[in-house]
């Protein structure tokens, strides 16, 4: 599926592919067997309503919200910094929208592109705090985290706005292909480019480098500080670009429950890491354990279990599947120095 | 009994070779006695056996003030018998205040349910002026100079010595100092060295482990030279010489050098550095001419070995002019991407840490420096997996194995894929520290081997080591630096082990070929 699979041309496929063992294909595939174990499982609990057309449409139509959260998440998390202010962005840059379009009474077009912008501008601010003052990204977000979700309680008067351009719902929710909601497809072509700009693009390994050794980056002549600068940006944009598609799916923004996307883009990304190509943050993977994650709470929820079972699920396949992936990890170290 | 420690018949060996083989040697109570050395002479495996990092054969003694230490000596009771231990990186801890340090030990040994921090400061401020330091309790250890840093980890050691005084009734101990003054600046010397002298008054014994000879000449009473695990005698400091010491290090006579003139001519210098400094160099110029390995040595600190990095802008110097190919540079605003630009590569000593990325791809460590290359799409992929390959079997890394992670590779074998990495870049200037650290005969010859050919095709190389073997097998011409500037010069035939071993010990004392710059 990714770059690193790619074999070769024949007359050497035979010396090169011997790097890569059959149990890494069987690791890079565990996720998406454990997607179809779970699958199989709840068809046969429930094999009136969960296995049907429509209940696959609507899982895959609802979740690109945290899809392409859990991308802006990757980015930084690439280059080797945590950006937790990411929901924030994203409810910040949602409420932008609704306030702007309702209050404001501005093109909704406009109104996407400032809420995109003031995403760049996030970014670059975290960015500038994380790399040239050197303050640890971590703390950075969570400072502007903690700015952007009073900024956007001001913005809405803590009230939620509706009444957002019929327009942009239509775009985001309302047109359908192939029974599925559009929004699913955006989610799928970020995940396409970002795979493309991390496997395919110089930028790509640079980004890698710097987040695996940032010295050793450093005396390759990469710049460090302008690739992390630039990580933030970017992530920026795309969780604003997250809020604007969440404030399309509802046709109306509230201030806070954004907030509740962030541990879930984060899980995401971790549990992606053990996917596809493992130990690396990689979209693929993440889209995976996305739609994962929603599949067995959604099976959960047609049980008939409650709510707080759904949290303990997104906690448990986190840590589970990290600990998989570690043993794995740790058996091979043993054998390589056998 | 006038003995502090007393060692007989110690051995130990490591995998079949003897690293100390039947030393003995004894400190006089109130005695600072110098243990100097090259490196491998066993210095540091003594010094461990005492501290009971090392189990060492049978057969050997160790006498603390009289009473007979059991061997191996138990882990982390090396104070309550008696012996304190200062290394050379002190260990302190510098976000930490003066006092926390002070009393590290005796807060994690002691059961304290409540710590009265206005006794505790107290304390250590009669201490502190016992020695006449003006350390501040609550200042953190990072805001201190480097100075002040080895003063507190002596008297920490002295103080941890208390207890034993105190439970044999007043005097007695042994502070072992293991090359402390490596990091020191020259001019704080003498102030350091109060202390030493100093803790000798409280009826301590010092042990001195020192590279620098004219240092432990200044401070010691007697000194004992051990060579290849054994001892090769005890001397008196007062009544003998640096060049006595340097016979007795590297077994054998002096010889006076000649001075011979190097072949070049001025026009064929491919790089110039005019008047770096920046660390612990001060003030340097040499040229390095194309198709030359120029060798930087020097003893530990002596500054040759920040020179690469000076160079490559990591860290910049403060000042300093670099000229490549004809054109100039300043080093002290240089940057890594620059340094690429101007046509350099860095080849550091940390593999891991600096060099290559251990969980990464061979091919993608060995691609870094012309991945811009590649244009992104499908065909050319491949190219860059095929020219990863093609790189790989070139420099001979074993297994030629693109896909697999840099770190499983043995250490020779990182090493190729380093230089792989940029001489794939051709650059014109090579710089390399330390390169074959870590590396086994057979890759070791490799690595010779492909720096060599590198300089042989018009490259200049500078490779900054301490392996004097390396300097012998590689190098056409070698600059030894004390204390932070060239020493002196050896060319062609001069650069032999013992030779250049002579230097880094004497370095000015003894007529030297003409210097640089």
């Amino acid at each position: 599926m990714t770059g690193d699979m790619l074999t070769p041309s024949a007359h050497e496929a035979g010396q090169v592919k011997s790097g890569r063992r059959v149990g890494d294909y069987v690791e890079s595939l565990a996720l998406v067997m454990a997607w179809v174990v779970v699958i199989v499982i709840f068809s046969i609990l429930a094999p009136d309503t969960f296995p049907t057309l429509r209940n696959f449409q609507t899982m895959l139509g609802t979740q690109t919200t945290l899809v392409i959260l859990a991308m802006a998440v990757l980015i930084p998390l690439t280059a080797g910094d945590y950006d937790i202010s990411l929901a924030g962005t994203m409810t910040f840059a949602g409420m932008a929208v609704a306030v702007l379009n309702v209050h404001g009474g501005m093109p909704i077009g406009l109104a996407i592109l400032v809420a995109l912008t003031c995403g760049l501008l996030i970014g670059l601010i975290n960015g500038f705090f994380s790399v040239y003052i050197g303050i640890d990204a971590f703390i950075v977000t969570l400072g502007t985290a903690t700015i952007l979700l009073g900024l956007t309680l001001w913005m809405s008067a803590s009230q939620t706005i509706s009444g957002v351009s019929q327009w942009l719902s239509d775009w985001i929710v309302v047109y359908r292909l192939g029974g599925i909601s559009l929004e699913f497809y955006y989610g799928v072509v970020l995940c396409a480019v970002l795979w493309y700009i991390f496997d395919f693009t110089a930028i790509g390994r640079r980004i890698l480098f710097v987040g695996r050794g940032a010295n050793v980056a450093r005396l390759s002549g990469i710049r460090v500080g302008r690739v992390r600068w630039g990580c933030f940006a970017a992530a920026g944009i795309i969780a604003a670009a997250a809020g604007v598609l969440y404030t399309g799916t509802a046709g109306a923004s509230d201030p806070t429950s954004g907030q509740t996307f962030l541990l879930p883009a984060f899980a995401a990304a971790f549990l992606g890491s053990t996917a596809v190509t493992p130990g690396r943050f990689n979209p693929w993977g993440t889209l995976i354990a996305v739609y994962f994650l929603v599949t067995g709470i959604t099976g959960l929820a047609i049980m008939g279990v409650q709510t707080w079972v759904q949290n303990v699920f997104y906690g448990v396949a986190l840590v589970a599947a990290l600990t998989a992936s570690q043993i794995v990890k740790k058996r091979r170290e043993r054998s390589d120095r056998l | 009994m006038d003995q502090s420690l007393v060692v007989r018949n110690m051995s130990m060996t490591f995998g079949g070779q003897r690293a100390l083989d039947e030393v003995s040697m004894s400190i006089r109570r109130g005695e600072v006695h110098g243990l100097i050395g090259q490196n491998g002479c066993g210095k540091s495996t003594l010094i461990k056996i005492l501290a009971g990092y090392h189990h060492p054969d049978p057969g050997g003694e160790v006498e603390i003030d009289g009473q007979p230490v059991k061997l191996p000596v138990p882990a982390a009771t090396a104070a309550k018998l008696g012996m304190s231990f200062v290394h050379q990186d002190l260990g302190l801890l510098p976000t930490l205040t003066v006092l926390e340090n002070f009393r590290a030990g005796a807060f994690s040994t002691e059961s304290i349910w409540f710590i009265n921090w206005k006794k505790e400061r107290r304390r250590a401020s009669d201490v502190f002026g016992r020695f006449e330091m003006s350390l501040n309790p609550r200042a953190k250890v990072v805001d201190l100079p480097a100075l002040q840093r080895a003063q507190l980890a002596i008297v920490r050691a002295l103080d941890n010595l208390a207890e034993y005084q105190a439970a044999t009734g007043g005097h007695g101990g042994l502070l072992v100092l293991d090359e402390p003054t490596v990091f020191l600046p020259r001019a704080n010397r003498e102030r350091f060295f109060e202390v030493v002298h100093k803790s000798v008054t409280l009826g301590a014994s010092v042990m001195f482990v020192s590279h620098d000879l004219d240092e432990a000449l200044a401070v010691t009473d007697r000194i004992t030279v051990l060579r290849d695990g054994r001892v090769v005698g005890t001397v008196v400091s007062g009544e003998t010489s640096k060049e006595k010491l340097v016979e007795m290090i590297i077994g054998r006579r002096l010889e006076s050098y000649q001075a011979a003139r190097h072949e070049h001519s001025a026009n064929d210098g491919q790089a110039s550095v005019a008047d770096l400094t920046g660390g612990s160099v001060e003030d340097v110029s040499f040229n390095v001419y194309q198709g030359e390995v120029l060798g930087l040595t020097g003893l530990e600190g002596s500054g040759f070995e920040e020179i690469p990095y000076l160079l490559f802008g990591s860290p910049p110097g403060k000042q300093g002019r670099l000229t490549v190919a004809g054109r100039e540079y300043d080093l002290a605003s240089m940057c890594p991407p620059t340094a690429i630009k101007a046509g350099m590569a860095l080849v550091p000593a940390d593999r891991q840490g600096s060099a290559g990325v251990g969980s990464l791809l061979v091919r993608d460590n060995v691609m870094l420096q012309v991945i811009g290359k590649y244009r992104p799409y499908r065909l050319d992929r491949r190219r860059y997996l095929r020219d990863s390959h093609t790189a790989l079997n070139e420099y001979d890394v074993r297994p030629p194995q693109p896909m697999m992670d840099f770190q499983a590779l043995s250490g020779g074998n990182q090493q190729k894929v380093v230089l792989a990495k940029w001489l794939l870049g051709t650059p014109k200037l090579l710089l390399v520290h330390e390169p074959t650290q870590g590396v086994d005969v057979g890759a070791r010859a490799q690595l010779f081997d492909i720096i060599t050919r590198a300089a042989e095709g018009g490259m200049s190389v500078v490779c900054a080591t301490s392996d004097y073997e390396q300097l012998a097998g590689i190098c056409s011409r070698v600059l030894v630096f004390r204390n932070g500037e060239i020493a002196c010069q050896l060319l062609g035939e001069q650069i032999t082990k013992d030779r250049v071993m002579e230097a880094c010990y004497l370095g000015d004392a003894q007529p030297c070929p003409e210097g640089e710059g």
